[in-house]
């Protein structure tokens, strides 16, 4: 109660409802709804008013007595978004109120649609009753109208056993020593890293490993504002990394440097973990940090 | 059709409240007792051929408050009186019938509403049909919100009615005074696509209007108005038998009332939300050339029940301070101007 002696508050209400007969047309729709139909009127003109009124607004003639089934889907022609909604509204999260075209319908039902987001919401869009579970002849026996199903998610997941065999084998027992291993080609003159047994240009044999500093230059990154598992925070840098005496960069996390101070021609350095928590894994390799040197000029 | 003859119809009087944003605290009879004097005072006249009231029991949660309301009136020795359950403007049509019957000469009217009482936005659901609309809860600005999509007007079109309204309102000393809405793009919203300064102002007010017939209107004002044309439609209930983005029923009445037979100056238009002004132009076929809502209209004050009245006492005014010579005025019922009174006014 309001705490001003002078203010009373006042409630006008007919405790348990009004009771209100249907009439035969109203109530056919009703009982319909209760079987989980959708019915219209169809008028001596031969259109199907839903929700069905016992006359005709365009010429004030009775309906005809056919009772027509629509939908159960429809389209939406107009909508306005309730992003409050009030008690009594058919849903406690934000909704659409909307008028929609049953198929086969001449008018429009006024509904409410509940998308899962308001940008699903458009004219023209395709929606679907979703009945509650106990239909007692009401037109909340419709809970709301939901989008047309147009798309399902498929979860696909196998797993695999991978095993680092031959030239990648190689290279990782030099991470686990805390070296980068590459390859030359002699024939077309470039280094390849990690190691690898023949050169992708001319398919030549590289039959020897050789090692490389752990020190680069940045060609090229990106920042990710996704979280990685394997990245220190978000946002972090991905970057494409030219190993000193290398003539093709490798892809590695940057760290201990902000992700906006990062840039191309940037000089860097690999962060190891201890010597005694290095496994013959990438996991060796923290991120490459900056060494402080000079840019380099990337031809 | 026929032309049927009429009896020339003038308003002589019109007064309004200041009206308030909120519940000062008057009762109905004390709300209305100044603007009835006020009338009275003006024409000189005590009692009337005929008197008609607009109001609405639901805005005060108390079945037949308008009875109580004649306490305002000098009601004995018994008058004889009528009321509409409907927006002051009709009760205005029906005295102008009543004086078409030839046996009287004046007719008091007035509306009245305190929409600060209760929650309007869900008192508004009761006038819906109890069994299709009721009972989703669709309330009134649910329902207008639909109309503004149906119309899909532009933005600034809608923005600049509303900032046009509430400065003509702040002249208005009987009106709210409501400031510029300011933030443009990120005005909160009601239900999209209504801001919540499309909304108009909750307001509590009454107004009274008194029509004279022949050689007394004439006694009684200078400039009396002449209603030359008044003429009301209404259109189905349910919002989706209808073309929401217009209104055939305004189109009608405003035909019928014979808005298009010369040029209009001013329109008062029961504007309630800043689409239905767009829809309403369109209808009355009005052009640049006519002021609209030189008053501020609904969206500047909205006393409900007394708002369409004002309308045609603003238009009427115009007339008996001599500032206009054919004004018109549109006053509205039901949910998404279901239905439709159009009023011409005359020198």
């Amino acid at each position: 109660m309001p705490s001003d002696p002078l203010v009373a508050q006042h409630v006008l209400e007919f405790p348990g409802g009004y009771t209100r007969t249907t009439g035969p047309v109203i109530g056919r729709f009703l009982s319909e709804l209760r079987g989980r139909r959708i019915v219209g009127a169809r008028t001596a003109e031969g259109r199907v008013l839903v929700p069905p009124l016992e006359y005709d607004p365009a010429t004030g003639e009775p309906v005809t007595g056919e009772y027509v089934e629509v939908g159960p889907a429809g389209t939406v022609t107009a909508w306005a978004w309730v992003h409050e909604p009030l008690d009594g509204h058919p849903l406690d999260r934000p909704f659409a109120w909307a008028l929609i075209k049953l198929d086969g319908a001449d008018t429009a039902l006024v509904h409410a649609v509940c998308p899962e987001h308001p940008k699903a919401m458009e004219a023209g869009m395709r929606v679907w009753p979703i009945w509650r579970d106990q239909p007692t002849g009401h037109i909340t026996d419709i809970s709301y109208f939901a989008p047309e199903v147009t798309k399902i998610v498929s979860n696909v997941r196998s797993e695999y056993r991978l095993q680092a065999g031959g030239a990648l084998r190689v290279f990782f027992e030099g991470i686990q020593r805390g070296v980068f291993l590459g390859g030359r080609c002699d024939q077309c003159d470039k280094v390849y890293v990690p190691y690898r047994a023949a050169c992708p240009e001319c398919g030549g044999v590289i039959p020897e490993t050789r090692e490389l500093p752990d020190t680069g230059t940045i060609t090229t990154f990106a920042i990710n504002n996704l979280p990685d598992p394997r990245a220190p925070q978000v946002p972090f840098v991905s970057a494409y990394i030219l190993l000193d005496h290398a003539d093709i960069p490798m892809i590695a996390l940057i760290g201990d440097v902000p992700a906006h101070e990062v840039r191309q021609g940037m000089r860097v350095k690999a962060v190891w973990v201890p010597e005694s928590e290095r496994t013959a894994s990438m996991a060796n390799i923290r991120w490459f940090a900056p060494t402080g040197e000079p840019d380099v000029e990337l031809s | 059709m026929r032309a049927l003859a009429t009896r020339e119809v003038a308003i002589v009087a019109f007064a309004q409240t200041r009206h308030t944003p909120h519940d000062t605290g008057l009762t109905e009879p004390e709300l209305i007792l100044p603007v009835i004097n006020e009338v009275k005072e003006r024409t000189g006249l005590k009692r009337f051929g005929f008197t008609c009231s607009g109001s609405c029991d639901y805005l005060a949660g108390a079945p037949f408050s308008f009875v109580s309301a004649l306490d305002a009136l000098a009601a004995w020795p018994p008058i004889s009186e009528s009321h509409v359950e409907m927006d002051g403007a009709w009760a205005l049509y029906e005295a102008w019938v009543r004086l078409q019957h030839g046996d009287i000469d004046s007719a008091l009217v007035y509306g009245f509403g305190k929409s600060s009482l209760g929650d309007l936005r869900r008192i508004m659901t009761l006038q819906l049909d109890p069994y299709y609309l009721a009972p989703l809860g669709l309330d009134q600005l649910s329902y207008a919100a639909l109309q503004a999509a149906a119309v899909g007007a532009d933005r600034k079109e809608l923005d600049e009615i509303v900032r046009r309204s509430r400065a003509d309102g702040r002249a208005n000393p009987y009106a709210l005074d409501l400031p510029d809405p300011e933030r443009g793009e990120d005005e909160p919203l009601a239900v999209r696509p209504l801001k919540l300064t499309d909304v108009p102002p909750i307001t509590d007010g009454a107004a009274a209007i008194v029509l004279a017939t022949g050689d007394l209107a004439r006694e009684l004002s200078d400039n009396p108005a002449y209603i030359r044309g008044i003429a009301h439609r209404i259109e189905p209930h349910y919002l989706g038998m209808r073309d929401l983005a217009r209104s055939a029923s305004a189109a009608d009445a405003a035909r019928a009332a014979g808005v298009g037979k010369g040029p209009v100056e001013v329109a008062e238009l029961h504007t309630q939300f800043p689409h239905e002004e767009i829809i309403l132009r369109e209808a009355l076929e009005l052009t640049g050339d006519t002021v609209i809502n030189p008053s501020g209209g609904p969206l500047a004050a909205n006393p409900v029940m007394a708002t369409g009245l004002i309308r045609i006492g603003e238009a009427a005014q115009r007339i008996l301070d001599g500032r206009a010579r054919r004004t018109v005025a549109h006053a509205a019922g039901g949910p998404c101007l279901q239905h439709n009174l159009v009023t011409v006014l005359e020198a």
